[in-house]
């Protein structure tokens, strides 16, 4: 470029890198730290000698969680219910999406207004939690999966898409061509949909993932308890009981509380890391979700 | 795309921007055939809709039903619908409970607190790192910004409680050694400020991605321009990047005022305990503690307190909404 940076442009830039550092440092910090605590030695985190980097490296958290049936059947339970909350959350999106993006249905603005109503009423968590009882839903994953499984705010999204990316000329197009309604959402809707289903199975299954509250309210079962919900009566007890880990072995091993500080670092950074991992390969379609309205 | 179109990039403003355009075709298929044909002839979407109108009725508008529980004595064995009336007595309970202005002035408290702090920083976040000429670093900070998004409320709170402890946490181990005293994050007097800027470091990332969006929209020969007029790089933020991205900013701010209170129920919760009840306290955890705490579960009294909640959001909304109308011609409905 020809100009040259004034001298106030560039303490600017250097300012500029020094926030933005700061702002990755504040993020980090805390992720690391946990991660770290997770490998140290148990006495060094007791005596606070654990700053940044791991002090002393032992994996032993890890194989007492690897051992705990309590804490593998939760991971278990998560997985299971992500992959279904993102299928069934998807499935209603994208229907309930696409019909509401046909113009030429009649009522359609009826539709639209039906889905978009409970988001501005909000009734609550007693009626909720009533309803699923009268359901007889209380204490089965029906309860930890469906009140929450499909969100209006992703209809919108995915309704935006079809508006853009399956417009009226195709459909007529497809009329004229003796396509049927169910031809037209199955054969070339469908296809087309690639990016927004990719974008409603990862917002649901993020949010399933990390949910603890529906098992919280709806079930005491501990067989059906998810990871987060587990990892959350974990975290809230300040000393381990030989029952919460469900083998007496581990319990003897977890009976000194400077491990079981190590342990919920451990605890957290197994619940923290499979949307980790997942996130820098679907960041792109998270960023594409938060601007689909945009696409013009 | 330029700048001025961007509104349109939240979820909520694409309907406002899809309800103007519906209003422009308006009557265009009205007047082709007969209502009868065409819902006919359309019998197909109808049946693909089925699904998801089953599940809004049974767990969205369900319940929306079961809020005039607040009016009735609700009986387990008679359901919602069978359960004697009572009037309005419960809403009288509450709002003549001693708790009644500590918990609404915890909510509101709470809630512009989260508004004031949050808002301007993904807008900061953005417009820094839109100056930045490297992308490597760009990418970078982004990528880690973005990363507590994909956190739960369970985890970040476990963090919190376990780096800001005020025994063993990192935290308060380097605030007694520079101060030689520690502080209970998590006690009446900080638990609104440790709510609003864990919180902050939540969504800060994630938020700025509209922001940076939005200025991305904007025409770089602007900026071109500028700088051979000798403008520095902070007067064409101001002047260029910050006006550029203004009706963004207007319509997320519309849209988090209508959203106002419905702040993170589950994080306060988790965060609650006896001793900071006197801040911590809100509409919707008193209405789960007097349902779900209390020794005879009170179910009508409860869904009566969560009722203020909704209908406080209902009315902010609608002010929020009426006022957009007159001062930026966007609005919701």
């Amino acid at each position: 470029m020809a100009i040259h940076d004034s001298r106030s442009d560039r303490a600017y830039y250097l300012v500029n890198y020094l926030v933005l550092g700061i702002f990755c440092a504040l993020v980090l910090y805390p992720l690391i730290y946990v991660l770290s605590a997770s490998f140290s030695d148990a006495t060094a985190i007791a005596n606070n000698e654990v700053y940044l980097w791991p002090v002393g490296f032992s994996t032993q958290a890890y194989q007492a969680i690897w051992a705990s049936p309590r804490l593998l059947i939760g991971f278990g339970n998560s997985v299971l219910y992500t992959v279904t909350a993102a299928l069934i959350g998807t499935t209603l999106t994208v229907l309930a999406g696409y019909v509401a993006s046909r113009e030429e249905l009649p009522f359609r603005r009826v539709i639209v207004v039906f889905f978009l109503l409970p988001t501005l009423i909000s009734a609550g968590i007693v009626p909720l939690y009533i309803v699923i009882k009268q359901m007889d839903l209380l204490d089965t994953r029906w309860a930890i999966i469906l009140p929450t499984a499909m969100s209006m705010f992703q209809v919108i999204i995915t309704r935006t898409f079809y508006q853009i990316n399956v417009p009226k000329e195709l459909v007529e197009a497809g009329r004229v061509d003796g396509a049927n309604d169910f031809s037209m959402f199955f054969r070339i809707a469908l296809p087309l949909s690639k990016p927004i289903i990719a974008v409603n199975l990862l917002f649901y299954g993020l949010a399933q993932w990390n949910d603890w509250f529906n098992a919280f309210l709806y079930t005491s079962n501990p067989d059906l308890s998810p990871l987060q919900f587990v990892l959350q009566q974990l975290l809230a007890e300040s000393s381990v009981s030989p029952s919460m880990m469900g083998s007496g072995d581990v319990a003897a091993i977890l009976a000194k509380k400077e491990l079981f500080d190590k342990l919920k670092y451990a605890m957290i950074v197994v619940a923290m890391v499979p949307p980790l991992i997942a996130y820098p390969f679907v960041q792109k379609h998270f960023v594409k979700g938060a601007l689909i309205g945009a696409v013009k | 795309m330029t700048a001025t179109q961007l509104p349109q990039l939240t979820p909520a403003a694409a309907v406002v921007n899809v309800e103007k355009r519906r209003g422009r075709n308006k009557g265009q298929y009205r007047s082709q055939l007969p209502l009868r044909t065409r819902m006919a002839r359309s019998w197909q979407l109808y049946v693909l809709v089925i699904p998801p109108v089953i599940f809004a009725l049974l767990f969205l508008y369900w319940p929306m039903y079961g809020l005039q529980l607040a009016f009735k004595n609700y009986n387990i064995t008679k359901g919602i619908t069978g359960s004697p009336w009572a009037g309005t007595r419960y809403v009288e309970q509450f709002i003549n409970s001693y708790l009644f202005w500590p918990v609404l002035k915890n909510t509101l408290i709470l809630s512009f607190y989260s508004l004031v702090a949050t808002f301007p920083l993904p807008i900061i976040l953005a417009l820094l790192l839109n100056t930045v000429r490297r992308s490597k670093f760009k990418k970078a900070v982004q990528m880690i910004t973005y990363a507590p998004h994909f956190i739960s409320t369970v985890i970040v709170v476990g963090i919190i409680f376990m780096l800001f402890s005020p025994s063993s946490g990192v935290v308060n181990v380097a605030i007694q050694a520079l101060f030689g005293q520690t502080v209970d994050f998590v006690s009446a007097g900080w638990f609104r400020h440790t709510y609003v800027w864990s919180g902050a470091w939540q969504q800060m990332g994630f938020a700025a991605i509209i922001y940076l969006a939005a200025l991305a929209g904007i025409d770089p020969e602007l900026h071109e321009a500028a700088r051979v007029d000798g403008a520095g790089v902070l007067r064409r933020i101001w002047h260029i990047d910050v006006p550029g991205i203004l009706p963004v900013m207007i319509t997320l701010l519309i849209l988090s005022m209508g959203n106002i209170l419905s702040s993170d129920f589950t994080k306060i919760l988790l965060m609650q305990n006896n001793n900071n009840l006197g801040t911590s306290q809100v509409i919707d955890t008193y209405s789960y503690q007097i349902a779900f705490r209390s020794a005879i579960p009170q179910y009508s009294y409860a869904t009566a307190i969560g009722l203020f909640k909704s209908i406080i959001s209902f009315v902010l909304l609608m002010t929020v909404n009426f006022l957009s109308k007159k001062i930026t011609k966007n609005s919701l409905f």
